[in-house]
């Protein structure tokens, strides 16, 4: 087991086996997207107050979830990469760090868009709003911090420690609803127990939901292959690669 | 898992980091309790914790039948309530598209001597719950 994580987390190896996996994803996401989009905003019924506006809930709890679903990966990244040196793991850092710092953007944009009509107002400071920006502010300190320090061993040591110690902030923001007042409203979805969302309008939302997944996965693959190729040009395997 | 030595204490030192870093920020949200909330409720306003002539937030229920908006003018008057004590609520301007009878809102303003916040905003607060018309 040990000896295959090894393995598959070779630069060389990992390059095949993303090659293979990343049509296939691209398909699934394909098929996802277009079931998540036409459920969601055709098929599904406006909501009995906020109308068709409520619709934006399809693209803005999925980006929201995935900000802190790749910053959990990142920081578990972090780890592997601090303790191990294994090299794949700051690949990843340095790939899915602007998708992070992306769908987090979306996540408030979107948030604000509807919080204007809804709640009267773009933004408010409140736990979970402001939470998600110093978020947001993480994934762009990790992002610059990278970029200023020239010697990339120095960069993946010293963005790895920003990624564990910002991991705090992440609870954080799941929990802020529950533990204070806040104008953001509370959990819609569990996974244990009845949602707060009639069925007919909940199929679309994982559907987009474990789309958004899918997008991450396959963008993150293709940026990492093209990162290792950045990275081991030196490299014998790339060599001969590039000559065939 | 194989962990040489070195692995080892590389590991130890960064689950040090995270309970660190976790108990600081814990200890300073704990500090900062009534700060991070966002508003009060009417029943701590009724109970005179909130300062008067100061800008504050009152969250609540709108109460129903207690929205009374004046001839000729954006003005309008309602009660902001929790399961216990009610708050009366002034207010000049235009209100957001969800503030009705029955739902949640915050509302953004100075509280008077007379028990009464006289408000500059009106948000209103959507809750969790997402359902088409007809099961209305």
């Amino acid at each position: 087991m040990w000896l295959w994580i090894n393995k598959f987390a070779a630069p060389k190896n990992f390059y095949q086996i993303a090659g293979t996996i990343i049509p296939w994803t691209s398909i699934l996401c394909a098929l996802l997207f277009l079931y998540g989009l036409i459920g969601g905003l055709i098929l599904a019924p406006p909501d009995y107050q906020q109308g068709d506006a409520f619709r934006i809930i399809y693209v803005h709890v999925p980006s929201a979830l995935l900000s802190m679903l790749i910053y959990i990966s990142l920081a578990i990244a972090a780890v592997i990469n601090l303790v191990w040196r294994i090299k794949l793991a700051d690949i990843i850092i340095a790939v899915s760090a602007p998708l992070g710092a992306a769908f987090t953007f979306l996540a408030l944009s979107t948030g604000a868009f509807w919080g204007k009509p809804m709640w009267g107002t773009w933004w408010v400071w409140d736990a979970r709003l402001t939470s998600e920006l110093i978020l947001l502010f993480i994934y762009l300190g990790v992002i610059a911090l990278r970029a200023a320090i020239p010697l990339q061993e120095s960069a993946a040591r010293a963005s790895a420690i920003l990624l564990i110690v910002g991991i705090v902030n992440i609870p954080i923001i799941h929990y802020s609803v529950a533990w204070w007042n806040t104008l953001h409203q509370g959990e819609t979805l569990t996974l244990t127990g009845a949602s707060l969302i009639a069925p007919a309008m909940l199929h679309p939302l994982w559907a987009m939901i474990l789309a958004f997944i899918c997008y991450a996965k396959t963008i993150i693959l293709i940026r990492a292959r093209t990162e290792i190729l950045r990275r081991e040009k030196q490299s014998q395997w790339i060599q001969a690669f590039l000559r065939n | 898992m194989k962990l040489n030595p070195i692995q080892r204490r590389r590991l130890l030192f960064i689950l040090l980091i995270i309970i660190a870093v976790a108990l600081a920020t814990a200890l300073a949200l704990y500090a900062l309790q009534q700060n991070i909330n966002l508003f009060y409720n009417s029943s701590q306003i009724a109970a005179g914790q909130a300062p008067l002539n100061h800008e504050l937030r009152l969250g609540g229920m709108v109460q129903a039948n207690s929205v009374k908006r004046m001839p000729h003018s954006l003005a309008v008057n309602f009660i902001v309530r929790d399961n216990a004590k009610s708050v009366r609520v002034s207010y000049v301007g235009i209100l957001p598209d969800l503030f009705r009878e029955g739902q949640a809102v915050v509302v953004e303003g100075k509280l008077t001597v007379q028990g009464v916040v006289q408000a500059d905003q009106v948000l209103a607060k959507h809750d969790e719950k997402y359902m088409p018309a007809i099961l209305k």
